[in-house]
């Protein structure tokens, strides 16, 4: 068995959840290659070789993968599979895995399983459905297991290896679609979906400003992340990207604090697995309480600057 | 520009779902089946592109048994001019579903797809790019705008870091995200016109397309439930907590 895992990269560093992966490849015990296809992205590919567990970097640099436009990097993949013997391939659970994990299956002719969270051998997986309230137990006898996994499922690995970097030709250019610009959002803060502390702010906080004015200072002493709930992305409070939930980001950090949240099971799908929840919300019988390991049950803008002050003291 | 809007019927997203105690399965007997959320932002927007004179003609397409025929009235109440049943009773999965669509846009030839972009049942999320790969198109999914630009779409899509807009060339599947728009609630005279409306049923069999499932669904569970915790008597005591019991701060 030979896996392939496609890295997400920006042509310079790749993305955390890559490590993610390589840690859910390495659940196989077999050989662990990784696919950097991008344009000047020699960086990004020596970095992916220095990845613990690595066995081959199989680097594709061609003007037509800069900004690696789903359609040919899937024709890529599938040629390599063919070509090279790959039995798995195996992408994040992220928007860029999600987008193209499906295609390359669909080439392959094969069936694609989304959003693993265990991995019990070939063929053999977990995971979730009905907004994480359904586990499923999945096998495929399929040739190629082409796969998205859950990144908060896996430990990420680390560096310390020394893989070669062997190069590949590339695929053809479809030309069928192209980049026009990217909105990231800048931030200071820990990325979302891998932080150690999250504070996630819902409709109770009431606009964008109170959402920053309330919350920001609060993330700023835990060191933690920002998120926010469904309800609060749609009134405009915050970009999309903050969004927790079945839809949203999955996260699992070791703290969880939610503020002015009720708790909508789509919510609950993307946060559940925090180690510790915090709930803090003036309703006492919002849902959030059934999940939360600690609640407070008070006005969130009378609560969060005492608990902003009292780490301040503690600290 | 024909518009072709694939609808699943699924359990309502108010429903809280539970394990059949065999495991085999999730229950759906006397559960309120609706059609997915992310499908009928789909219908909507298709139906928008017609309002504004850019669409044609809008065809909802389901594949699945014979009560989806309920789905696609609600698409057509909507506004979809016509509808198309692939009736099959067996279990379709994902590249079966897509390779349906596909036998399904060769014979109407629309210039675009769109589809949820993902189902709330499985939470599957592949249907849309499956079906762009077997038909050799582009595909935008994630969409939170859709543009029509002459031949082209400019694209709008919800990505982790925030947005990204891309270009894609026509035909394409744009498969849709929750804030591409909101969906209309259907009038009562649009569900009595929606009854007229033409509902081809098309038997699986009889579009030559293997259907048969490649993945086993071999057992069910609920995940372990968390058990509520305490409520706290102030910030102090949440910080005390924190601190010495949980040990995270």
């Amino acid at each position: 068995m030979k896996v392939l895992v496609i890295a997400e990269h920006d042509n310079t560093k790749i993305a955390g959840a890559t490590l993610n992966v390589v840690g859910a490849a390495q659940q196989f015990g077999a050989e662990v290659q990784v696919l950097v296809a991008g344009f000047d992205s020699a960086a990004a590919a020596t970095e992916a070789a220095a990845l613990a567990g690595v066995a081959q970097v199989v680097s594709v640099d061609a003007p037509h993968y800069r900004d690696q436009p789903v359609e040919n990097v899937a024709v890529l993949v599938a040629r390599l599979v063919r070509t090279e013997g790959f039995t798995a391939v195996l992408a994040g659970g992220t928007s860029f895995g999600k987008n193209l994990a499906p295609r390359i299956a669909a080439l392959l002719d094969v069936a694609p399983v989304s959003d693993v969270v265990s991995i019990a051998g070939v063929g053999r997986y977990v995971r979730p459905i009905y907004a994480g309230n359904v586990m499923v137990s999945v096998e495929s006898d399929e040739p190629v297991q082409v796969l998205t996994v859950r990144t908060t499922a896996f430990a990420a690995v680390e560096a310390g290896g020394a893989a070669p970097v062997r190069d590949a030709a590339a695929g053809e250019d479809l030309a069928v679609s192209r980049l026009l610009g990217r909105e990231i959002s800048k931030s200071e803060r820990p990325e979302l979906a891998a932080a150690r502390i999250v504070v996630s702010g819902g409709r109770g906080l009431g606009s964008g400003d109170k959402y920053r004015e309330v919350l920001e200072p609060l993330a700023d002493r835990l060191g933690a992340a920002l998120g926010a709930s469904r309800a609060a992305v749609d009134a405009g409070y915050v970009p999309n990207d903050y969004q927790v939930g079945q839809t949203g980001k999955i996260v699992a950090p070791d703290l969880y604090v939610a503020v002015g949240i009720s708790g909508a099971i789509q919510h609950l799908a993307g946060m559940k697995d925090s180690k510790v929840i915090v709930a803090i919300n003036k309703d006492p019988d919002a849902p959030i309480f059934q999940v939360a390991d600690f609640g407070l049950v008070g006005d969130l803008f009378e609560t969060i600057p005492q608990l902003v002050e009292g780490l301040g003291v503690n600290q | 520009m024909k518009i072709l809007v694939p609808v699943k019927r699924v359990v309502d997203y108010n429903v809280k779902v539970r394990v059949k105690s065999d495991r085999s399965g999730v229950e759906l007997s006397g559960v309120k089946m609706a059609i997915n959320p992310f499908d009928e932002i789909s219908v909507e927007e298709a139906v928008r592109l017609k309002e504004a004179g850019i669409a044609t003609e809008v065809i909802a397409v389901s594949c699945g048994g014979a009560a989806s025929q309920e789905t696609l009235r609600t698409a057509l109440a909507m506004g979809a001019d016509r509808a198309i049943l692939v009736e099959s009773d067996a279990e379709l999965q994902p590249l079966a579903v897509g390779k349906l669509l596909k036998a399904v846009a060769e014979r109407e030839q629309p210039q675009l797809v769109i589809c949820g972009k993902q189902a709330i049942d499985d939470d599957a999320n592949q249907t849309g790019q499956i079906l762009a790969a077997l038909m050799g198109w582009a595909q935008a999914t994630f969409a939170s705008k859709v543009v029509v630009e002459g031949e082209t779409l400019r694209v709008t899509r919800e990505v982790d870091g925030g947005l990204e807009t891309i270009e894609v060339k026509l035909p394409a599947v744009v498969t849709s995200d929750l804030r591409l728009n909101e969906p209309r609630y259907a009038t009562l005279p649009n569900i009595m016109k929606a009854k007229k409306k033409p509902l081809d049923v098309i038997p699986a069999a009889d579009l030559g397309v293997d259907v048969a499932p490649r993945l086993r669904h071999t057992q069910y569970s609920e995940p372990p439930t968390r058990k509520a915790g305490i409520k706290v008597a102030d910030v102090a005591d949440l910080i005390a907590k924190l601190k010495n019991d949980a040990k995270v701060i």
